[in-house]
């Protein structure tokens, strides 16, 4: 299981426009990945639904996890989506 | 035109639904097409509620509607474009959402029907974002939006919101219609508006007329109209007659091509018979109304409203974004007049970065118009910054104007702001009654007045406008009203300056030749209304105005200020008005 631990940047948080580009680019991973906030039960981060109600503010830290083929790749762009001010 | 008939229905026939429906006609012409009923709320549908067994094509069936609703929105938001198609691209991620999918289908595993596990399964998420609020919160909206409209398609009501694209034009049914639901409207798509509520200023009505697409207001038993009937509108007589035969449809569109020749028979600027000069221009909402209102004559754009650019958005427009929109109609009228209205938000007209302080209970008398600016000065002095960028690079002459003055100080406030920002043409719009009856001391304040008259009868009535029983108050003809546009108009020219009309009133032909005749140096109308207005102008001398004026001000009510008007305006006849 790999995984990323970033801070997220971006003024309106992990919603509105960050978090729809962060659950388009995680639904085109062919496997599972889940993000959760320090701590926190982790959810599908294909589901806008789910990363919405996660309700990431600006500064707050959260977890990307990922298990496959090129989970990494992905792990690293998702990573760089939700660090993007 | 007859405007004063109101809401009621009259069975004409022996059968079960009534065939002729009238209400108050608000937009002149005839539209036909198939009624489109816009609902309100979808009923919840039932708890416990289950399927008939087969639970695969039943989830089968609830995937479809989903993927139905998600294709839907993105075609509207690709229709629309920029931060439109931004928004919509996000509600028909939230109807593909996986999440949503698993639990809809384990409830149906369940034995749930589809509407119901549809209902159950947002549920969840609506109480996770509403308990988050701020900006969560305002997405539960959004949340509903997209499981009605599911529900809709999976028991088969009709589809809330209003369609922005048909096949053939549809005439549009509705109990009232908000702003927001209109937005993305065109001629091409709304054969006629036929709504239950409103009165003449009502938004529908403005909208019908600024888009030159007929409409009937106060219509009482329209949303008893079956979907899809076929409907004939008149709009001026507010006649909506239903299952009409071929020959009474013929008949309307040969009426409606006379009346748009007798229109196009006049052009130029507008003028009374003697050669009194009055200005003629356009009401508009932005760039997009610029080319029926160029097409149409305007010489210049009388009332620009500015906060359509500030609606159904989360954040205020970019200084720069402003200054493009601004400048594009600026340079449509090369050496014309255009006054521009700055952001004219409140509690009837909300917007999400400028909320108002907390729930009114009667927003037609809360913060509004300039009231807002004195809470939110820097969207004000973001708003004449981009305003005098853009003037400054363009041959129009650009007059601007705050809405809902009612005091002194707030006139000069106003006009020193926009001194400030570079604005040498600062007004006000005449539209409370206070700002009405001391006209001479405002008018020493500012550069021009704009009566909207709209406003002001619904102040001076004390009549809400969006309030269907009290419609018949709102009527710019009493004699009171009339009295305040004669005070404001002499008070302008007293003080050697222009007197404008912008409000709906100027769109009556008739009244039209009554403010001119009480002083009133120029008319703005949404475009489709020039036409009838420059011809009842030239058909008149100065002289017969000024009689009409003082025969309509020496009434006792609106039906005799306009009864006396019309006797001193022979030529109304040869305009079959």
């Amino acid at each position: 299981m790999a995984e990323r631990k970033v801070s997220v940047e971006s003024e309106v948080g992990l919603h509105a426009r960050p978090a729809a580009t962060f659950v388009q680019t995680a639904a085109k991973a062919p496997f599972d990945v889940t993000v959760a906030k320090a701590g926190g039960q982790p959810v599908s981060a294909k589901s806008i639904l789910s990363v919405l109600a996660l309700d990431v503010r600006q500064g707050e830290s959260i977890v990307i996890s990922a298990e496959g083929e090129g989970a990494d790749e992905v792990l690293d762009r998702l990573a760089e989506i939700a660090a993007a001010s | 035109m007859d405007r004063r008939e109101t809401g009621s229905t009259h069975p004409e026939s022996q059968e079960q639904a009534p065939l002729l429906l009238t209400g108050t006609g608000v937009s002149p012409g005839s539209g036909y097409g198939p009624a489109y009923l816009v609902v309100g709320d979808i009923p919840e549908p039932a708890a416990g509620s289950r399927h008939d067994g087969d639970a695969p094509a039943e989830r089968d069936r609830a995937e479809r509607a989903l993927d139905d609703v998600a294709a839907d929105l993105e075609s509207r938001g690709a229709r629309a474009g920029g931060e439109a198609e931004e928004v919509l691209g996000a509600q028909a991620m939230m109807a593909r959402d996986p999440g949503l999918a698993v639990e809809v289908g384990q409830l149906i595993d369940q034995g749930v029907a589809a509407p119901r596990a549809v209902f159950e399964a947002f549920g969840k998420y609506r109480d996770l974002l509403s308990a988050a609020g701020g900006y969560l919160g305002e997405r539960v909206a959004d949340l509903d939006d997209i499981r009605d409209r599911a529900i809709a398609l999976l028991t088969g009501l009709p589809m809330p919101g209003v369609p922005t694209s048909a096949a053939v034009p549809f005439v549009l049914v509705a109990k009232d219609l908000a702003p927001a639901d209109t937005a993305l409207l065109s001629k091409d798509v709304v054969a006629a508006f036929v709504t239950e509520q409103g009165g003449p200023t009502s938004h529908t009505a403005i909208l019908a007329r600024s888009m030159g697409v007929p409409a009937v207001v106060g219509c009482a038993g329209a949303t008893s109209i079956a979907q899809g009937a076929a409907v004939l509108v008149d709009g001026s007589s507010g006649h909506v007659r239903l299952s009409p035969d071929e020959d009474e449809v013929t008949a309307a569109r040969n009426a409606d091509e006379a009346r748009r020749a007798v229109l196009s028979a006049v052009s130029g600027p507008g003028a009374t018979a003697d050669g009194h000069a009055v200005p003629l221009l356009a009401n508009i909402g932005g760039p997009r109304d610029l080319e029926a209102a160029l097409a149409a004559g305007a010489e210049g754009v009388g009332l620009y409203r500015t906060e359509f650019l500030f609606l159904d958005r989360e954040t205020a427009p970019t200084p720069e974004e402003q200054e493009e929109a601004y400048r594009a109609v600026f340079d449509a009228f090369p050496g014309g007049r255009v006054v521009v209205r700055t952001l004219d938000a409140g509690a009837d007209k909300p917007l999400a970065f400028l909320p108002p302080p907390g729930e009114e209970p009667n927003p037609a008398l809360g913060e509004r118009g300039i009231r807002l600016f004195r809470r939110y000065p820097d969207i004000m002095a973001v708003q004449l910054g981009a305003l005098a960028r853009a003037a400054a690079g363009t041959a129009a002459k650009a007059e601007i104007m705050a809405p809902m003055v009612a005091t002194v100080e707030e006139a000069a406030w106003f006009a020193e702001a926009c001194r400030t920002a570079g604005l040498e043409n600062a007004g006000i719009m005449i539209e409370v009654p206070s700002a009405a009856i001391r006209a001479a001391d405002l008018i020493e304040e500012v550069d021009f007045f704009s009566i909207g008259t709209n406003d002001l009868t619904q102040y001076a009535l004390a009549a809400d406008r969006q309030v269907s029983e009290v419609a018949t108050l709102q009527d710019p003809w009493h004699p009171a009203v009339l009295d305040l546009i004669g005070m404001a108009a002499s008070a302008a020219t007293a003080a050697g300056k222009g007197c404008g009309v912008c409000g709906e009133a100027a769109a009556d032909p008739i009244l039209a030749c009554v403010l001119v005749g009480m002083g009133v140096t120029s008319l703005s109308m949404s475009a489709p209304a020039l036409g009838l207005v420059r011809a009842a102008l030239a058909r008149h001398t100065r002289e017969q105005c000024r009689l009409a004026a003082e025969a309509a001000r020496s009434s006792t009510s609106p039906a005799g200020a306009r009864t006396a008007a019309r006797a001193e305006l022979p030529e109304l006849g040869s305009l079959s008005l």
